[in-house]
């Protein structure tokens, strides 16, 4: 143990009110503390002012309304993998939250955490993407909310603003008989931090595809949206226009963890081989 | 700064005057003395700080201690009552769930939990729950055996 | 009394084990006690310019430790070449160069960030490759810690023949972390009246007391040594903490209190000992029907910085790099070098993983050539009794390694599934499936004379409660030392298990056993223990307080009777060679090892074309080990053992950057979870082994031979693709595709 409490500030918050004026303050949020915590073991957490939201049970919410799945920030892994209406309908985003750490990492770990993280290799960002989600950013000046392909500016880079905290993820529910293609590809089956992550959500009409969004982790800087790629599949284009397009799209590195190379060798794998489930024809 | 922080350990109350961010971990083992919760890599990665909060396993290094305020805490201390071991535990001794040890308290309450969700788990629901908890000596053989027969142990009557 | 030896007693150890009360070094806390942290140079090579202390900390109340501390500035092992402390110059990353102590553990990390090594950098060897090549001289005359030769034969004319095909390949292993879940730990108290003594992690008290003898200048009798609940250990805690006990001993010494010094993960990965990296070039020459006529073999592996236990290394890896096989003519030059990185240790097989891999992918490689089933090369090249191996060991024992690899291919229905596969495969797919296999051998015991020169002792006495008790310094660090001792003592002396208890490993109460190594505890220690009971119970006959035939509850009473009436009552027995092995270690030729187990290993395994995945999907090993003696506790082993091999050959890498463990936490070095190991089917034959306690042989390390060229093998057969090194990680998978490709 590396870190040393006593340099840093811990303050409670019951509601969200009260979060946001700590936000507001320069404190900011810890819930699940799965990342927060690594780098205070490590030596290596800078920020000193943490504000404690795992009790702002408003953010624990999760409401199945007509249209639209809201689930408050503090919604964990475990959370989502157990609701049965999530995970029937929202199957990517349950693939990933059985897919992110082990049982205990799920038990603690939040969506909104995830989201703040914002590392371009979480799990959950790319279904969350793939499914059309917005975010409700909270502040002291009240709420707003924004499509969430448009929140990642750059690596761990948000429009957030200084004092605003993610507050709740709408996801819309879609037609049931839509496709869901979710892989995350990592050095080992469990437990293992993505080396390319792949989410892509398919509404079908007639023998077409009428609609699609496919999302990346661990291919760029942040978790992305392949737009390129997705308009070319509604053109009806062939595979290796859309291929292209992807490659286009995507700017994997080597890292520690494994190489371009290989990264995007694989983002073209998986996108071939969701087009072989979505356009049988290709 | 040091505050009271109010927990309930294995069924007892008790409120260590302990800075709110120090970890879950280094006041179980060192401001309560249970030291049978173990540190293996103080990065949620081998599962060997394992506990139960209100039932639920989480890695004890990463939960600052002022979020378990007010809540149930189980450590492998407060699994066996008196010289009675739990099912899991005397499984683990009949068929060579442990070898080294280190990892066995955290592999042991990830057990316990599985088996608190679902009392008749599937091999890949046991790989599963399992994943979390790195093992180094066994190759991991032994100790689904070990689970496997502690169900068996539960459902014949013949464990706590 | 029935013996319990061939059954799964219940483990001494286990208990304490499950309830959480079992206690490791870090669970415990002396008065007094404060805690030290080690500064680590950050380079690979350099003189040391300047240390600076930085601002902010309160100096006066931490105790500091350098070289110019040390009475006799080396970590004794085999040649002394290791400084506790770097003095002046610096030859690998995370070398130690200051000890800290300090009651505040977090005071004490701000204290460790806040000073500063200045260092003048001198030109590094990173790379056994470059260090072969002699880019830059690190260490002696010619960076080579040692070189073996093995001649058998005459290797150039069987390569020149005109009836031979020669097959030539180049292998390579990486490093690899034991990663122990229980980090290194040691806690030392230096009181001037009775000396030192250090409790902790470790494999081998009498390793660490040799180390502190000579480096503090004191007799035995002031140097104690106890081992402690030890989380995990194959090898790292071998040699590597005789430096972690100095290191606290020293802190101690000059601070006159009590030190405990934990090394945190990422420490513990970057600056302790990992396997020996590897590269072994093959050139065999084989007849058309697949008569193995030559290895000419070419072992190195890279030692780190300091020569520590690198000699020992490639002996074993030397001698077990020809195999299980009948070969007339072999040549095999092995050599240890130095490159500055931090120095490489015992792991788990100690050479023979490495040299056996290169062997056993060669085969599979020689077989595709001839166009021969990999099972049939084998078969026609096994030894048999009154062969000799390639140190010119005469083969003594019956083995059938024939046999074994008949059962091993029915136990995995391999011929149905290769077939099966081959038709699957062929269909495409965006999964191969493939079959491969492993055959090997691994010695028991230290090499050569190595047992000899240790002249192990092991004691067992009868106490005045009327109980026996086992003194030996093996340890328990998850085999079950303990438990398979207590049994053949009980066995030897007809007494029950439940009455035999094995002291804890303290230099003050037990004679030296030896190490914890090289898969000896079982049989070299164990028939010491066997010895020993047997004597004891010849004491008490011939004293004639004890008088056959008897029952347990009769000669536990004899025991405290004579105790109670002549005073203590202890016998011993040490190692004596068997007259009938021989071994120079000048011409390196002879008995390397009394005896060796035998295996084959059979790996299923599925490659994922989409990610390029290699999953071992179903394991079989089979192996002759003499007796088992536990069946439980073998067949964990075994498990175990696999599963690490599972894990070098397909996860884990170390990445390197400028001689240093970049990858330094478990989050980036991936070892197998519950979810990545197969179903692993153990099958074990029994054929007694004279030497070893009711017949047994070693076990420890042989499963870490057969994974890893298995499961390439494996690959093979599903892919086309003959991979030449490991970790085979599914990049390198790719890249071997592409390559394929074109």
């Amino acid at each position: 143990m590396r870190g040393d409490p006593e340099d840093f500030e811990l303050v409670t918050a019951r509601t969200l009110e009260e979060a946001c004026d700590r936000v507001a303050q320069g404190y900011r949020p810890l819930a699940g503390g799965t990342d927060v915590m690594v780098l205070l073991s490590a030596g290596k957490l800078a920020h000193r002012k943490w504000v404690d939201v795992s009790r702002v049970d408003q953010l624990r919410l999760v409401h199945a309304g007509e249209r639209t799945f809201e689930m408050g920030a503090l919604t964990t892994y475990t959370a989502v993998r157990r609701h049965p209406l999530l995970s029937r309908e929202l199957p990517m985003l349950a693939q990933a939250a059985a897919e992110t750490g082990g049982v205990a990492i799920q038990n603690r770990g939040t969506l909104g955490g995830n989201i703040g993280n914002a590392s371009p290799a979480a799990d959950s960002l790319p279904a969350l993407l793939a499914y059309g989600a917005e975010l409700v950013l909270a502040s002291r000046r009240g709420e707003r909310t924004v499509p969430y392909a448009d929140y990642h500016t750059g690596y761990k880079q948000t429009v957030a603003a200084a004092d605003e905290l993610v507050a709740r993820i709408l996801v819309p529910r879609g037609d049931p008989a839509r496709v869901h293609y979710y892989r995350k590809v990592g050095p080992r089956r469990a437990q293992a931090i993505s080396k390319v992550c792949f989410a892509a959500c398919a509404e079908r009409e007639g023998g077409r595809v009428r609609e699609v969004r496919i999302a990346l982790g661990g291919v760029a800087p942040v978790p992305l949206r392949a737009l390129e790629a997705e308009r070319a599949i509604v053109a009806g284009e062939p595979a290796e226009e859309v291929s292209a397009a992807l490659g286009r799209a995507i700017a994997p590195i080597d890292d520690v963890r494994s190489t371009a190379a290989y990264r995007r060798r694989v983002a073209d794998n998986l996108l071939r081989d969701f087009l072989r489930h979505v356009v049988p024809a290709s | 700064m040091a505050e009271p922080v109010e927990l309930r350990v294995n069924g007892v109350a008790c409120a260590p005057c302990v800075h709110p961010m120090r970890r879950l971990l280094d006041v179980l083992r060192e401001d309560l003395a249970l030291t049978g919760t173990k540190e293996g890599c103080g990065e949620g990665e081998c599962g060997a700080c394992a506990v139960l909060v209100d039932g639920l396993l989480v890695d004890s290094c990463l939960v600052p201690v002022a979020q378990v305020r007010g809540r149930e805490i189980t450590t492998i201390e407060g699994l066996a009552s008196g010289p009675t071991l739990a099912g899991i535990q005397q499984a683990f001794i009949d068929h060579g769930g442990a070898q080294c040890g280190i990892c066995t308290p955290g592999m042991i309450l990830a057990a316990r939990e599985l088996l608190e969700r679902v009392p008749v788990p599937g091999e890949a629901d046991i790989r599963e729950a399992l994943a979390g908890n790195i093992c180094r000596c066994t190759g991991y053989v032994r100790i689904f055996e070990s689970v496997v027969r502690a169900i068996e142990l539960e459902r014949s009557g013949r464990a706590r | 009394m029935a013996s319990s030896i061939g059954t799964s007693v219940p483990r001494k150890e286990a208990r304490a084990k499950v309830t959480g009360r079992a206690r490791y070094v870090d669970d415990v806390v002396l008065p007094g006690m404060i805690h030290g942290v080690t500064v680590r140079s950050a380079c690979p090579r350099g003189r040391i310019r300047a240390v600076h202390y930085g601002d902010g900390i309160p100096w006066d109340e931490v105790t500091v430790v350098t070289a110019r501390d040390i009475p006799h500035n080396v970590v004794a092992l085999i040649n002394d070449d290791q400084p506790a402390l770097a003095d002046g110059v610096i030859n690998h990353p995370e070398e130690p160069v200051v000890l800290l102590a300090h009651p505040n553990r977090a005071l004490l990390e701000k204290a460790r960030a806040a000073v500063r090594i200045e260092v003048d950098p001198l030109p590094a060897v990173l790379t056994l490759e470059d260090s072969l090549a002699g880019r830059a001289v690190v260490w002696g005359t010619d960076n080579v810690f040692k070189e073996y030769w093995v001649r058998k034969g005459d290797v150039d004319a069987a390569l020149a023949r005109g009836d031979v095909l020669v097959v030539e390949g180049r292998y390579a292993t990486g490093a690899q972390e034991q990663l122990y879940i229980e980090p290194n730990g040691m806690i030392a108290v230096v009181k001037p009246e009775e000396g030192i003594t250090v409790w902790g992690s470790m494999q081998c008290p009498y390793y660490i007391q040799k180390a502190l003898i000579k480096a503090f200048d004191e007799p035995a009798e002031r140097c104690r040594v106890v081992q402690m609940e030890t989380g995990g250990g194959f090898g790292g805690k071998e040699e590597y903490p005789s430096i972690l006990a100095l290191h606290a001993a020293l802190l101690a010494s000059k601070s006159g209190r009590p030190v405990k010094m934990i090394y945190d993960r990422a420490e513990d990965m970057a600056a302790t000992t990992k396997r020996h990296p590897s590269r072994t070039l093959h050139r065999t020459a084989v007849t058309r029907e697949g008569k193995l006529v030559a290895l000419d073999i070419d072992f190195a592996i890279d030692g780190g910085a300091y020569s520590t236990l690198s000699q020992v290394v490639l002996s074993r890896g030397c001698i077990h790099a020809a195999g299980p096989y009948d070969v007339e003519n072999v040549r095999i030059r092995a050599r240890a070098v130095a490159t500055n990185t931090p120095p490489h240790g015992a792991f788990r097989g100690f050479g023979a993983p490495q040299s056996l891999f290169a062997l056993e992918r060669h085969l599979d490689v020689i077989a595709r050539q001839l166009g021969l089933p990999p099972e049939e090369l084998r078969r026609r090249n096994f030894v048999r009794k009154g062969h000799t191996l390639a140190t010119g060991q005469v083969v003594r024992e019956d083995v059938d390694m024939s046999g074994l690899l008949e059962r091993a291919l029915k136990a995995s229905d391999w011929k149905a599934r290769r077939e099966r596969f081959a038709e699957e495969n062929a269909r495409g797919g965006p999964v191969r499936r493939g079959m491969g296999l492993a055959t090997f051998l691994h010695g028991t015991g230290f090499t050569g004379s190595g047992e000899k020169h240790l002249a192990s002792v092991v004691g067992v006495e009868g106490t005045v409660d009327g109980r026996v008790r086992v003194l030996a310094a093996s340890t328990e660090i998850g085999q079950g030392t303990s438990t398979i001792f207590a049994q053949i003592a009980a066995d030897a002396l007809g007494v029950g298990y439940d009455d035999v208890d094995v002291a804890t490993p303290d230099t003050r109460d037990v004679p030296n056993s030896g190490p914890t190594v090289a898969s000896r505890t079982c049989t070299i220690v164990g028939k010491l223990v066997q010895q020993a009971a047997l004597s004891l119970k010849a004491q008490l006959l011939a004293d004639g307080v004890l008088v056959e035939p008897y029952d347990p509850a009769q000669l536990r009473s004899a025991c405290a009777r004579y105790v109670r009436e002549r005073g203590a009552l202890r016998a011993t027995a040490e190692y004596a060679q068997p007259r009938d092995l021989a071994w120079d270690d000048a011409s390196f030729r002879g008995d390397a090892y009394g005896a060796y187990s035998w295996a084959v290993y059979v790996a299923q395994v599925a490659v994922d074309a989409t990610t390029y995945e290699a999953r071992v999907e179903d394991f079989w090993a089979l192996q002759e080990v003499g007796k088992v003696i536990h069946p439980l506790l073998a067949a964990g082993q075994i498990e175990g053992g696999v599963a690490q091999g599972i894990g070098w050959t397909l996860f884990e890498s170390v990445a390197w950057k400028d001689g240093r463990m970049i990858n330094d936490r478990m989050t980036d070095y991936v070892v197998p979870t519950s979810a990545d190991v197969p179903p692993i089917h153990v099958l074990f034959e029994e054929h007694p082994y004279e030497g070893g306690p009711a017949g047994a042989k070693g076990i420890g390390e042989l499963p870490m031979d057969g994974p890893a060229p298995a499961i390439l093998n494996a690959i093979l057969d599903a892919t086309g693709l003959s991979l030449e090194r490991i970790p085979a990680t599914p990049e390198a998978v790719f890249e071997a595709m592409e390559r394929a490709r074109g």
